[in-house]
C-alpha cells in the first residue's frame, strides 16, 4: 500500500479488472478497491456459461472469465485491497481521496485519477410499485442467483418470472436445473428483452411459457408468497382490467431492470443522465469531473462482460493517461456488437458458437445463413439432439458451493437428470480447470475463480 | 409460570407499560403473537411524535398526547433512541383550510401545546422549498423519531428489569382461575392482572377474559417511501389541513430519522385487521396527493411501499377519532382494558403506561398485587452504535476496538457487522430478517436488502439459524426452503 497511486479503481468486476490492466500497461502505479472478498464481481454467482466469446474466443463460465481477467493483472505492478468498501470520494482539484472503510482501519488513499467500475444493481418490487402484500419468496433475479449458486438454498418450487431481460431467463433455467417448476415468464413490454439465444436455451430446452405484454399487477400472500396476479397491460404499460388471472407460487422472480450504480459518484460531482442514472462520459470516458472516469455498466448498462471489458480498457487507458499527464487519448469504441435478442425466430438455429450467432435455417434439406463449417455442424445437431454444457455448483467437503461445468456438452434432454445426480455429490480436492467429479462418465470440471 | 401481570400485545404501548411496570417489585409477563416487538401499528406508522393540537379537548388522547410530546425528547435520551425536534408545518390550500388552521390553533393552546402559531408560506420556503399551499400553521415541538427502535428500547428495558417475554404466542384462552390468580391464559401461565394491549386484537382479547361489546374497526393507511432525499429536500414534515371526518391526518409527507420520506397514510376502513396489502388506486392517490404538497417528488425516487392498520373505535359511519378507552373492567376483576389506541398512541405511549400503572395502584388491594417499588431499577438502555452516523475519528476508533466494524454489510445505510452481529444477539431474540432490520435498520435503503440479505443470512445462520428458519418477517415467512448440505 502506497500514500498515492496514479489510478485508483473502485470495483474489481469485469471493468475495474481491465481498467486496471490498461492503466497499468502504461505505467501508472494502479490500485484496485474491491468491497468482497474476492474480484470478480458479479461474474461470481454467474456460474453459466456463454461469457468470453469476444474476449477469449470460447465460451466460458462467469466465475471462469473472472479467473481469465484477474490472471492477465499477474506480474503487473497493481495493488489490490478486497473487503474494503469505499465510503466517500473526495474531490481536492488535481488530487482526490478515496476514504476505504477496511477491518485494518479507515484509510485515505489519494490518486490522481479515478475509474468508476461500480456496476449496477437491480430494480426492486418497491421501484416498479407494484400492489399487493409483502410476502417472503420475491426475489430480484440476482439475489436468488447469489442465493442459489453461492450458498445452495432452495428458494422455491412454484416459480414466476417477472421480466424477459437475460439475468431471469438465466434464472428460468437454474431454477428448472434446481428442481423447481417454472411456470411461465411474463414480459410487460411487446417483445422479449433478452438474447435468443438465452431464450432457446433457457426457456425453449424446458418448456417454460414467455408471455409478452404481460404484467405481475398484484402479489397475494400475508407470510410466504402464495399466488400472484397477471394482466395484459395497454400501450401505457397499465394493467388492463378484466383481464387479470392467478397464478398460484410460492416464488417471484424479479428481472426488471438494472440501475447504473453512482451514488459515490454523484457525491463527488459527477453528472449523471436523470434517466438511466448512469454516470455520463465523454467519447474518452472521462465524466464531468475531470480526472474521473467511468465505464462498464455504472456508465451504461451493457449486454456482454465481453464487452464491458473492452470499454474498461479504454477508461483505464485514459485514466492513466490523465494522471501521467501523457497525450493521446483514445475514444472509446462504439459498442454496438451484440448478440440478437427478441423472439427467436420459427425455424431457424441461431449458433451460440461465436459472437457472430448466425441465424441458420434448412430449407429443402439445404442450410442457409451459417457463416462457418462449426456453424453448420451445430445447427445439424441441433436438428437432432440438441447439445448442452450443463453448469452448477456441487459442494466441497467444507460445504461450499464450487460451480462446475461439463468438459463436454451433454444431450439437452440428460440436463436435469444430470443435475439431480450432482446433489449427492461431495467434492474433494478441486482445482480449477481440472476434473471435479465424474457423473454416468461424463466429467465436470472445476470451474471456480482461484 | 405464575405472574403478577400478563400483559397482551409488545408493541409500543404494551412494552411501555410493561417498563413502567418493571419498575416495580411485580412479576411480570409479555405475551406478543408475532416473533417480535413492534410488528404491528407501532411499526407501520409515520414515526411522529405528535405535538397534540389535533385531539379533541379534554380527551385522554390530547392529554396523553401533549404529556407525551413532553416526555418524549428525555425518555428517548433515556433509552438511547434517535430523535429530531423537527417541528411541524400544516399546509392550508384555501381560505376554508386556513379557517381550519386557526381554529386548530386554539384548540392545541386549549391541550396544552405551546408555540402553535399561523405562518405565511414565506416562513414554509424558508425551510421546505417548493411547498405548495396559501399559508401554514406551524407546530414547532413535533418531532420525529425511531419507532421501532424506541419499542424495542421500551422492552429490553423491561427485561432488564426481569420482565419476562413470550413471543409467537398468540393468546387462544383466557379462563378464569381462584383468587388471586384469576387469569389462565391457554392454560399455562397464570396471572393475578390481564392488561389487553393488543391492539388491533385487543376487542377480541376482551371477549376471551368474557367482556364482550367492544368493537375495533380496522382502518388501513398506505404509505409510499422515497429513498434518501430527506436531507435535501424535506426535513420537516408537512400534511395537509385536516379535512373532517376523514379519520387520519390525511396524506403528508414525513422525513425520517434515517433520512427518507414518506408519503402517507391513506384512510380506507376494511374488516380484516391483518390485510396489509397495498392497492394501485390508493397508491396512485399518494402520488397525486403528495406532489400537490411537494412537486419535486418523482415517482422514480420512490423504493419501497407498505401499509399500517389503525384500530379505530370509531365506526365506519361515524368516522372521525373516538378517545381511548383505558379502564379496569367492572365485570371481569383484574382486566385492564385498552381499546382504540390509535394515533396519538405511539406519542402517548408511556403517559399511557403511567396511567395504567395508577389504576394498578389504585386497584392493588382488590388485585391482590403489591406495588412496592423496585430499588434501583434500570431506566435506560445504551444507544446501540449507529457506525454511519459518527465522525472519521470515531469510526476508526471503533474499528481498531472491532474489526466488525470495517465490513460493511449494509452498502445504503453503511450498517457494518458488528452492528449486524449485535442486532441478531439482542435480549430478545432475533430469528427474522425484519428483526435485524428494526434494530440496525440494513435493506432499508435504495437496493431494498439486494446486497445486503445474503450477509444478513450468514449471520442468522451462524447464530445457529437453519436455512429454512430463517424468516422475512413473522413466523411462516421463511425465505427458504432448506439448504443443499
Amino acid at each position: 500500500m502506497k500514500d498515492f497511486y496514479d489510478v485508483a479503481i473502485i470495483g474489481a468486476g469485469p471493468a475495474g479488472l481491465a481498467a486496471a490492466k490498461a492503466a497499468s500497461a502504461l505505467g501508472a502505479s494502479v490500485i484496485i478497491l474491491e468491497r468482497e472478498a474476492r474480484c470478480g464481481g458479479i461474474l461470481n454467482q454467474c456460474i453459466h456459461d456463454g461469457f468470453g466469446l469476444m474476449r477469449y474466443h470460447r465460451a466460458l463460465t462467469g466465475p471462469e472469465y473472472a479467473a481469465r481477467a484477474i490472471d492477465e493483472l499477474e506480474g503487473m505492478r497493481i495493488d489490490i485491497l478486497t473487503d474494503a468498501f469505499v465510503s466517500q470520494l473526495v474531490d481536492n482539484g488535481d488530487k482526490k481521496a478515496i476514504i476505504v472503510i477496511t477491518r485494518s482501519g479507515l484509510l485515505t488513499i489519494n490518486t490522481a485519477s479515478i475509474v468508476l467500475a461500480t456496476g449496477c444493481r437491480e430494480r426492486t418490487r418497491g421501484q416498479i410499485r407494484t400492489p399487493g402484500s409483502r410476502p417472503s419468496g420475491v426475489f430480484t433475479a440476482g439475489l436468488a442467483q447469489s442465493f442459489v449458486n453461492l450458498k445452495g438454498m432452495d428458494i422455491g418450487h412454484r416459480v414466476v418470472i417477472l421480466g424477459s431481460g437475460d439475468i431471469g431467463l438465466i434464472m428460468a433455467r437454474r431454477l428448472t436445473l434446481e428442481g423447481a417448476k417454472v411456470l411461465g415468464v411474463y414480459e410487460i413490454l411487446s417483445k422479449p428483452c433478452g438474447l435468443k439465444r438465452n431464450i432457446t436455451q433457457c426457456l425453449y430446452d424446458f418448456g417454460i411459457p414467455l408471455e409478452t405484454g404481460m404484467t405481475v399487477s398484484r402479489i397475494i400472500g400475508s407470510k410466504r408468497l402464495e399466488a400472484v396476479e397477471v394482466s395484459q397491460v395497454d400501450s401505457d404499460m397499465k394493467a388492463i382490467d378484466g383481464t387479470a388471472r392467478i397464478i398460484e407460487c410460492d416464488t417471484l422472480i424479479l428481472s426488471v431492470g438494472l440501475i447504473p450504480e453512482n451514488e459515490l459518484a454523484s457525491d463527488l460531482g459527477v453528472k449523471l443522465d436523470p434517466k438511466t442514472n448512469g454516470a455520463l462520459t465523454d467519447a474518452i470516458l472521462q465524466t464531468s469531473v475531470p480526472g474521473v472516469f467511468a465505464c462498464g455498466n455504472c456508465r451504461k448498462v451493457l449486454d456482454l462482460a465481453d464487452l464491458v471489458s473492452r470499454q474498461a480498457e479504454t477508461a483505464g487507458a485514459n485514466a492513466a493517461r490523465h494522471a501521467l499527464g501523457l497525450g493521446g487519448y483514445e475514444e472509446a469504441a462504439e459498442l454496438d456488437v451484440s448478440l440478437p435478442k427478441g423472439w427467436p425466430e420459427k425455424d431457424v438455429i441461431n449458433c451460440t458458437l461465436c459472437p457472430r450467432g448466425c441465424s441458420i435455417a434448412f430449407k429443402d434439406g439445404k442450410a442457409l445463413g451459417y457463416g462457418c463449417k462449426r456453424g453448420l455442424e451445430y445447427a445439424k445437431t441441433e436438428l437432432v439432439s440438441p447439445m448442452r454444457t450443463l453448469t452448477a455448483t456441487v459442494l466441497d467437503s467444507k460445504g461450499h458451493c464450487v460451480p462446475i461445468k461439463s468438459s463436454v456438452p451433454v444431450p439437452r434432454s440428460s440436463l436435469v437428470l444430470l443435475r439431480q445426480a450432482l446433489k449427492s455429490v461431495r467434492l474433494a480436492d478441486h482445482h480449477s480447470g481440472q476434473v471435479a467429479c465424474t457423473i454416468d462418465g461424463i466429467e465436470f470440471l472445476s470451474a471456480e475463480n482461484g | 409460570m405464575r405472574y403478577d401481570v400478563a400483559i397482551i400485545g409488545a408493541g409500543a404501548v404494551g412494552c411501555a407499560i410493561a417498563r413502567e411496570l418493571s419498575f416495580f417489585k411485580l412479576k411480570v409477563a409479555v405475551l406478543e403473537k408475532s416473533c417480535d416487538v413492534a410488528f404491528g401499528t407501532s411499526g407501520r406508522n409515520s414515526a411522529v411524535c405528535h405535538a397534540g393540537f389535533n385531539n379533541k379537548t379534554t380527551s385522554l388522547m390530547a392529554r396523553f398526547c401533549v404529556e407525551g410530546n413532553r416526555l418524549m425528547e428525555g425518555l428517548c435520551q433515556d433509552l438511547g433512541v434517535e430523535y429530531r425536534k423537527t417541528g411541524k408545518f400544516l399546509i392550508g390550500f384555501d381560505e376554508a383550510d386556513m379557517r381550519t388552521l386557526e381554529a386548530l390553533v386554539e384548540k392545541g393552546k386549549a391541550n396544552g401545546c405551546t408555540g402553535l402559531q399561523i405562518v405565511g408560506m414565506d416562513a414554509v420556503h424558508a425551510k421546505v422549498p417548493g411547498v405548495g399551499g396559501i399559508g401554514a400553521m406551524s407546530s414547532p415541538n413535533t418531532a420525529i423519531f425511531d419507532t421501532f427502535g424506541y419499542t424495542v428500547a421500551l422492552a429490553e428495558n423491561a427485561k432488564a428489569n426481569g420482565c419476562d417475554f413470550y413471543f409467537s404466542h398468540a393468546v387462544k384462552s383466557v379462563s378464569e382461575g381462584p383468587d388471586p390468580y384469576r387469569f389462565i391464559i391457554d392454560g399455562a401461565i397464570e396471572a393475578k392482572v390481564l392488561i389487553n394491549s393488543a391492539g388491533l386484537f385487543a376487542d377480541k382479547v376482551s371477549s376471551l377474559c368474557g367482556v364482550d361489546g367492544y368493537r375495533i374497526y380496522p382502518c388501513k393507511g398506505q404509505y409510499y417511501v422515497y429513498d434518501k432525499i430527506a436531507d435535501s429536500t424535506l426535513q420537516v414534515p408537512v400534511y395537509p389541513a385536516p379535512r373532517p371526518g376523514i379519520g387520519g391526518l390525511g396524506i403528508h409527507l414525513t422525513p425520517t430519522i434515517h433520512g427518507n420520506v414518506i408519503a402517507g397514510p391513506s384512510a380506507d376502513y376494511q374488516d380484516d385487521p391483518e390485510d396489509y396489502c397495498t392497492t394501485k388506486p390508493v397508491l396512485d392517490q399518494l402520488l397525486s396527493e403528495s406532489s400537490l404538497l411537494l412537486g419535486s417528488l418523482r415517482p422514480g425516487q420512490i423504493i419501497a411501499s407498505y401499509a399500517g392498520i389503525r384500530p379505530k373505535q370509531a365506526p365506519p359511519s361515524q368516522g372521525g377519532f373516538m378517545d381511548f378507552t383505558i379502564k379496569a373492567e367492572q365485570g371481569r376483576k383484574g382486566l385492564v382494558n385498552l381499546i382504540g389506541i390509535e394515533s396519538p398512541g405511539l406519542t402517548a405511549s408511556v403517559p399511557i403506561a403511567m396511567h395504567v400503572r395508577d389504576i394498578l395502584i389504585d386497584h392493588q388491594r382488590d388485585f391482590g398485587l403489591d406495588m412496592q417499588a423496585r430499588e434501583n431499577p434500570i431506566r435506560t438502555r445504551k444507544a446501540p452504535v449507529r457506525f454511519a452516523s459518527l465522525d472519521r475519528e470515531e469510526q476508526a476508533r471503533l474499528i481498531k476496538e472491532n474489526p466488525d466494524y470495517g465490513t460493511v454489510v449494509c452498502r445504503c445505510q453503511t450498517v457494518t457487522l458488528a452492528e449486524i452481529k449485535k442486532a441478531i444477539d439482542n435480549v430478545l431474540g432475533c430469528r427474522s430478517i425484519a428483526s435485524v432490520k428494526y434494530r440496525a435498520w440494513p435493506t432499508t435503503g435504495r437496493c431494498q436488502g439486494g446486497y445486503c440479505m445474503t450477509r444478513i443470512v450468514a449471520e442468522l445462520m451462524k447464530s445457529g439459524l437453519k436455512a429454512e428458519e430463517i424468516n422475512l418477517r413473522d413466523e411462516g415467512s421463511n425465505l427458504f426452503w432448506g439448504q443443499a448440505r
